[in-house]
């Protein structure tokens, strides 16, 4: 069975991925402590709400650094991508984990676009990797988030919501998904199973 | 863009559908949890669970509850019924619900709203409004669930869904209560002079009858979300037949 440690900080949807990562088998610890992060064999840093208080939940904790120095499987999901780039816009520009490069930006609503980004969109994938792997062209998840991340090289796959926007993305061994894998169906279950299964 | 969404709405109580329920054919007055899985199973993008007895008895959702539909849903699902307070709220998101719905508390109390879109992000916080034409505006109303004090809000209805969204909530989910249980169709007057003055999602609610209705709300309405309870749990339209019309029709739905 696999053992994935999620992140306990107070700012993320912690019974839905922990559920989710039960319904697939996996053994879940909450992990609130430095020692623990550090200790972890994988570890998903989950995330709603805003940036700045998430970071300043992470800073409290005293478990900024022992994100930064984790170099095995991390996976952030939807407030937990973002917070694995530089800064956000939101809250005028507050600094986040800074593992990836790039600013996250405030989604704009225009016509046929509104804000929040909430529903299913379908994933483009760009390339290839063993997080979206056995996903189809029919690949559909279930997002919510007005803030956008960076695209570019470290994109995986897109949503297009009138401009491109990054529902997974990777640098080395630092994984995220602006969509909400727990609440995206069979396409979800995949995406975590993948990550459980990925060499730690 | 985003697929549009086809939404159950379950009445509960003591974690039972009250309403009759008939799905696939027999009858069921199912428990909740049994029904939101079979709903799941067929396609629904999204559930409400809207606890009917908890805001006219002053209590709120049973969070153990919230935690077992959780534990089995793979979809997302927002809770409604009875949350006042900031402390409520966080109970039902943490228990796993994504979305939490408040109505008439935020119309006593709107900073209500604006407290729990600050906690939590706009993204968790859904408006619900009751409206009803008056003359040739609508209004709101509130304590719909309770005949011996529902009444009117003394609120244009397009008045309060600009405020709601103004004070930071996520998404509107707009129930016209002409239409509601007709099923002769949506609203699409009001719901297309509610869409004018938003940009955060709208969500339909009230009139839905056949799988045209549908597709008469979101081409013409151009909403995110269509809501839709006795329809469904009748028998009377079966998701996977409702989204494969839509399809055809050139609307975008997720299969």
């Amino acid at each position: 069975m696999s053992e994935v440690a999620v992140l306990s900080y107070g700012a993320g949807n912690l019974a839905s991925v922990s559920f989710a990562l039960e319904r697939l088998g996996a053994r879940v610890h909450l992990v609130d402590t430095a020692e623990a992060v550090a200790a972890a064999e994988r570890l998903i840093l989950p995330g709603v709400g805003a940036a700045g208080y998430a970071m300043a939940r992470l800073g409290e904790l005293g478990l900024i650094e022992s994100i930064r120095a984790f170099t095995r499987p991390l996976l952030g999901v939807c407030l937990g991508q973002q917070l694995l780039f530089e800064t956000s816009e939101e809250g005028g520009g507050a600094p986040l984990l800074g593992l990836i490069p790039g600013e996250v930006r405030r989604l704009q609503a225009g016509p046929g676009r509104t804000v929040p980004h909430m529903g299913w969109s379908r994933l483009e994938i760009m390339r290839d990797d063993p997080l979206l792997e056995g996903l189809g062209d029919e690949s559909w998840a279930y997002f919510v988030h007005s803030f956008v991340c960076p695209d570019g090289p470290t994109t995986l796959a897109r949503a297009d919501y009138g401009d491109p926007v990054p529902a997974a993305v990777r640098m080395a061994n630092r994984w995220g998904c602006q969509f909400h894998p727990e609440r995206s169906s069979g396409t979800g279950a995949r995406i975590l199973r993948n990550f459980l299964e990925l060499p730690a | 863009m985003t697929a549009r969404r086809i939404i159950p709405c379950l009445d509960v109580k003591d974690g039972r559908v009250v309403k009759g329920v008939r799905f696939e054919g027999h009858v069921d007055m199912g428990d909740a949890a049994e029904l939101a899985a079979r709903y799941r199973d067929a396609g629904a993008d999204e559930l409400v669970f809207y606890d009917i007895t908890a805001s006219p008895e002053g209590r709120t959702l049973d969070y153990g509850w919230v935690r077992d539909i959780a534990r089995l849903l793979d979809i997302p699902f927002c809770v409604a019924g009875g949350i006042r307070t900031v402390e409520q709220a966080g109970r039902c998101l943490d228990s796993g619900a994504d979305k939490v719905s408040v109505n008439t508390p935020a119309l006593q109390r709107p900073e209500l709203v604006g407290e729990l879109a600050g906690r939590f992000g706009g993204q968790s916080v859904v408006v619900g409004v009751d409206s009803r034409r008056s003359g040739d505006d609508w209004m709101v109303h509130q304590y719909t669930g309770d005949p011996s004090r529902s009444g009117a809000a003394g609120r244009r209805t397009l008045d309060w869904i600009v405020e709601a969204q103004d004070l930071g909530a996520g998404e509107i989910v707009l129930n016209c209560m002409d239409e509601d249980g007709v099923r002769r169709g949506y609203d699409l007057e009001q719901l297309k002079a509610a869409r004018a003055r938003l940009t955060v999602p709208l969500v339909a609610s009230g009139g839905a009858g056949e799988a045209r209705h549908f597709r008469e709300v979101f081409e013409q309405a151009d909403v995110s979300g269509a809501l839709a309870a006795s329809v469904f749990h009748s028998g009377a339209l079966a998701i996977p037949e409702l989204k494969a019309a839509l399809a055809v029709a050139g609307i975008e739905v997720r299969p």
